[in-house]
C-alpha cells in the first residue's frame, strides 16, 4: 500500500519498533565495549525479562510490579553470570567468549522452556494503556506508543548513568582503554560486574516492557538477537548513541521497507548493515580502535 | 541440535537373509492359501527382495527403527510437542496391539509384522537441513525402515528428496503446502493431511457464503512453500466469486513482530484477513491484529489452522472465524474411531488431542497398515500396498490414498470458533460446521506437476 498516509503510519512505527530495538541494543553495546565479550546470551536475557515479570504479574497482577521484577531478576541473572562464569573468559580467546554465552543462552531458553512449556504467555498491557489510539493519520495501539516513552525514558536515565556520574565516566573510559583505566587503580573488575548486571538489566527490562506487544515464548530472544546485533552493527561496537541511532534506523528500515515489499524488509536491514560495514567499517558512530 | 534417541539397540546389518521360522511358516501359509490370499505371497517371497535402502538390514532382527525429527525449538515448537505426542501414542499402540490400532490396521496383531517399533526424536526447528541431517543419521546409524516428522512443509519437501535418494519411506507429519504431493512429491514419499488446494475448496465457499461475492481479501503468508502456495490456492479460488486481493503481506517465518505488516493492511481497505501464518507466527500476528484494531474493520478467516491457536491467540479472538483443519475432537460425536483417539489421547496426556498430534498417529497408524497388507518392509511392496488404494477406517471415517500422487484422500473439516460463552468446557473452542468430503476438493493428480519417480 504505497500512499502518504501509510508512509507516515510507517515512518511512525518504525520510530516505535527502533526505540525497542534501542533499548536492547544499548545493553549488548555496553558490555561489549566494556568487556570485550559479545554476549550471546543477551536474547535469552531478554527472554528471562518477560518470563521473570510474567510471573510477578501472576502473583501480583500489576504490570510496574513485573517491570521491577522483570528487570531486577535479570540483573541478578547478570551479575551472577558475570561472577562465576564470564570473568574466567575476559582473557580468552573472543570464540571461546561466543561459545559459552551462546551455550548460556540455550541453556536459559530450555529451562524455561521445561518450567513453562513451549505455550506462549501473555502479559496484559496496563489498564491505562490498553486500546487503540487515533493520531489522526492512524490508529495504533496504545500501549506501543506508551512503549516509545518508556524506552525513552529509559534510555535518558541510561545516557545520565553513563555521561554524568563517576561510573559512567569509568565505564566509557574502559570502553576507550580498559588497560589505561586498569592502571589508574580502579578495581575494573567490580566496574565490569556491574556492567554486566546493567547490561543485563536493559535486556530484562526491554523483555517485560516487550511482553504485552507480543505473546511469551522461550524462543522470543532469539529473532530479537540478530536483529540487535544488525543494529550495534549499524550504530558502532560499544557505542551507545550508535545503538540508539542503529536501533531507529533499523526501526525505519523494517517498517518502511515493508510498505514496499515486505519479503524484503530483512533483506534490506541486511543490505544496509552491508554498506555500513563497507563505508564505515566501525559503525556509523563507532572509533576506530575498538573492537 | 540437541536429540534425543529413545532404544538405541541398533539392528545390526547381517547382510546375510536368514530364513526364520516365522518366515518359513509364512511362505507356507502363502503358498498353500494363495488362491484365496493373493496378497499373502508377496509377503512369503518377501526375504527374496534385493537390498535396497535400508531394507533388509533395518528389518532383520526384532525390531524396526522409525527416524522422527519435530521442531522442538522454534515458532512451531509447540506444534511439534504435540505432533510427538501423536507418534509416542501410536507406536505404544501399535507394538501393545491397541483396539484402535485393529480397526485402522485390521492385520495388526503386536508391533508390525511382528516387529517392535522403536524410535529415536530429533529437533528439527522447522529448519530442512537440520530435519535432512538428523534423518541421515537415523539411516546410517540407525536403518532406519521409516522417516517422520515436519510442521514444515519446507522440511517436508527436503524429507521427500531425502527418501527419494535414499529409499526410505517418508511420510510427511504436518505439511500443508501442495508442492509435497504435487511438484515435489516422491514415489518414497506419503500425505495424509489436507493441503492449500483441498483447504481452499472447502473453506472457500463457506467463506464466500459467509461474507458475499466481490469482496476483497489480505493475506498474511509466511515465505516458504507453505505459505506461498496456501495463498495462491484461496487466492484462486475467491477470485472465481469475485474476490480480489487487496494486499499479500508476505513475512519470514518466526517474524518477532507483525506491526508493519499490519500497518499495510489495515490501510489497505480489504474486507476480509485470510492468516495463512501458522505456528506462533499465526498466534502472535492474531494478537497484534486485534492490537492495531483490524478487526473492528475487517474479518478474520484461517484456511489452515494452527494448533493451539484458539487457546493460545486468547481473548476470544477465534469466536466467529472460520478455519479449515484435519481433525477436531468433538468429532468423536461422529466417528467412533475418533472418538477411541481421543479418549486415549486425553488419558495419556491430560488435554483434548488437537489435529498435529492426530494427524502423527493417523501416518504411523496407516504405515502400519501398509506394511502388514504388503507382509513385508521391502520398501516397493509398502510402496504398492499404499498405492493399492484400499479403503481404510480412520478417525475421519473412510480414507484411501491416491495411487497418482500419494496423497490420503479425506475430508477437511471446517470448524468456527465458539464464543467464551457457548463453550462447554475449557476445551470446547470450535464447533464443527462441515465435513467436506475430500475426493471432491482435491485437483486432479498431474495439476501440480507431481511426477513421482522411481520404486528401485
Amino acid at each position: 500500500m504505497i500512499n502518504w498516509p501509510n508512509f507516515i503510519s510507517q515512518v511512525f512505527n518504525g520510530l516505535a519498533l527502533g526505540a525497542l530495538l534501542a533499548l536492547i541494543s544499548s545493553g549488548l553495546t555496553i558490555i561489549y565495549g566494556t568487556l570485550g565479550v559479545l554476549n550471546l546470551a543477551h536474547g535469552a536475557m531478554f527472554m528471562l525479562g518477560g518470563y521473570a515479570g510474567f510471573v510477578a504479574y501472576q502473583y501480583t497482577s500489576s504490570f510496574i510490579v513485573a517491570v521491577i521484577a522483570g528487570s531486577l531478576f535479570v540483573m541478578v541473572v547478570g551479575l551472577a553470570m558475570e561472577r562465576i562464569i564470564i570473568r574466567h573468559f575476559y582473557n580468552r580467546p573472543h570464540e571461546d567468549q561466543l561459545l559459552v554465552t551462546f551455550g548460556l543462552g540455550i541453556c536459559f531458553v530450555e529451562i524455561v522452556r521445561l518450567f513453562f512449556s513451549s505455550q506462549s504467555k501473555q502479559v496484559p498491557p496496563p489498564p491505562l494503556f490498553q486500546g487503540i489510539t487515533s493520531l489522526g493519520f492512524m490508529y495504533y495501539p496504545t500501549y506501543r506508543l506508551a512503549v516509545v516513552g518508556i524506552v525513552a525514558v529509559a534510555l535518558g536515565v541510561l545516557f545520565l548513568v553513563l555521561y554524568r556520574t563517576r561510573l559512567g565516566m569509568i565505564v566509557r573510559a574502559g570502553i576507550e582503554d580498559s588497560v589505561m583505566v586498569d592502571s589508574l587503580g580502579i578495581n575494573v573488575h567490580r566496574v565490569f560486574m556491574i556492567v554486566f548486571g546493567i547490561g543485563a538489566m536493559a535486556a530484562g527490562f526491554a523483555g517485560i516492557v516487550n511482553a504485552p506487544v507480543v505473546s511469551l515464548t522461550p524462543g522470543v530472544g532469539d529473532d530479537i538477537l540478530v536483529e540487535t546485533f544488525v543494529v550495534v552493527v549499524i550504530g558502532g561496537v560499544g557505542s551507545f548513541p550508535g545503538a540508539v541511532l542503529g536501533g531507529l534506523i533499523a526501526g525505519e528500515i523494517i517498517s518502511v521497507t515493508s510498505m514496499f515489499n515486505p519479503g524484503y524488509a530483512y533483506v534490506m536491514l541486511f543490505a544496509v548493515m552491508t554498506l555500513v560495514l563497507v563505508v564505515r567499517p566501525h559503525g556509523l558512530l563507532g572509533v576506530e580502535g575498538r573492537e | 541440535m540437541k536429540s534425543e534417541i529413545f532404544g538405541r539397540e541398533i539392528l545390526k546389518s547381517s547382510g546375510n537373509a536368514s530364513v526364520s521360522r516365522r518366515t518359513l511358516l509364512q511362505v507356507g501359509a502363502g503358498l498353500f492359501g494363495s488362491a484365496l490370499l493373493p496378497g499373502t505371497i508377496n509377503g512369503a517371497l518377501a526375504e527374496e527382495h534385493p537390498s535396497i535402502g535400508t531394507y533388509p538390514a533395518g528389518s532383520s532382527g526384532s525390531s524396526v527403527f522409525i527416524g522422527i525429527t519435530v521442531p522442538r525449538t522454534g515458532t512451531y515448537a509447540l506444534q511439534g510437542e504435540d505432533e510427538l505426542k501423536g507418534y509416542e501414542l501410536a507406536v505404544e499402540h501399535i507394538n501393545s496391539g491397541n483396539e484402535l490400532i485393529k480397526k485402522i490396521s485390521p492385520k495388526t496383531t503386536k508391533g508390525v509384522l511382528g516387529k517392535e517399533l522403536k524410535f529415536g526424536v530429533a529437533d528439527s526447528g522447522a529448519k530442512p537441513n537440520e530435519a535432512v541431517q538428523a534423518e541421515q543419521r537415523f539411516i546410517s546409524e540407525n536403518k532406519a525402515v521409516l522417516m517422520t516428522g515436519s510442521t514444515s512443509s519446507a522440511v517436508a519437501v527436503a524429507l521427500n528428496k531425502l527418501a527419494q535418494r535414499e529409499k526410505v519411506l517418508y511420510v510427511a507429519g504436518i505439511s500443508g503446502s501442495n508442492d509435497t504431493t504435487g511438484k515435489d512429491c516422491v514415489r518414497y514419499g506419503f500425505r495424509q493431511c489436507f493441503y492449500g488446494q483441498t483447504a481452499a475448496a472447502a473453506i472457500g465457499p463457506i467463506v464466500v457464503k459467509n461474507f458475499g461475492k466481490g469482496k476483497k481479501a489480505a493475506y498474511l503468508t509466511p515465505d516458504y512453500t507453505y505459505g506461498h502456495t496456501v495463498t495462491k490456492s484461496m487466492q484462486d479460488y475467491l477470485a472465481t466469486a469475485g474476490w480480489t486481493t487487496a494486499t499479500n503481506q508476505v513475512a519470514p517465518l518466526g517474524a518477532p513482530d507483525y506491526s508493519s505488516y499490519l500497518l499495510n493492511i489495515a490501510n489497505s481497505g480489504a474486507d476480509v484477513l485470510l492468516n495463512v501464518n501458522w505456528g506462533h507466527d499465526a498466534v502472535l500476528s492474531t494478537q497484534q491484529a486485534k492490537q492495531f484494531g483490524i478487526f473492528d474493520k475487517m474479518k478474520l478467516v484461517v484456511p489452515y489452522q494452527t494448533p493451539f491457536l484458539a487457546r493460545e491467540a486468547g481473548d476470544s479472538l477465534l469466536a466467529g472465524v472460520y478455519a479449515a483443519t484435519d481433525f477436531w475432537w468433538t468429532l468423536e460425536d461422529k466417528y467412533p474411531l475418533a472418538k477411541m483417539f481421543v479418549e486415549a489421547f486425553e488419558k495419556k496426556y491430560g488435554y483434548k488431542p488437537e489435529w498435529g498430534a492426530n494427524n502423527a498417529y493417523m501416518e504411523f497408524a496407516l504405515w502400519a497398515e501398509a506394511v502388514e497388507n504388503a507382509g513385508t518392509f521391502y520398501p516397493p511392496e509398502v510402496i504398492k500396498s499404499y498405492e493399492a488404494g484400499r479403503k481404510i477406517q480412520s478417525t475421519v471415517g473412510e480414507v484411501y490414498f491416491r495411487k497418482e500422487d500419494h496423497q490420503l484422500v479425506r475430508p477437511v473439516i471446517i470448524v468456527k470458533g465458539k464464543a467464551p460463552k457457548d463453550m462447554k468446557n475449557k476445551e470446547d473452542y470450535y464447533d464443527v460446521v462441515e465435513i467436506v468430503p475430500g475426493a471432491g476438493l482435491m485437483q486432479k493428480p498431474d495439476a501440480f506437476g507431481c511426477s513421482l519417480g522411481d520404486y528401485t
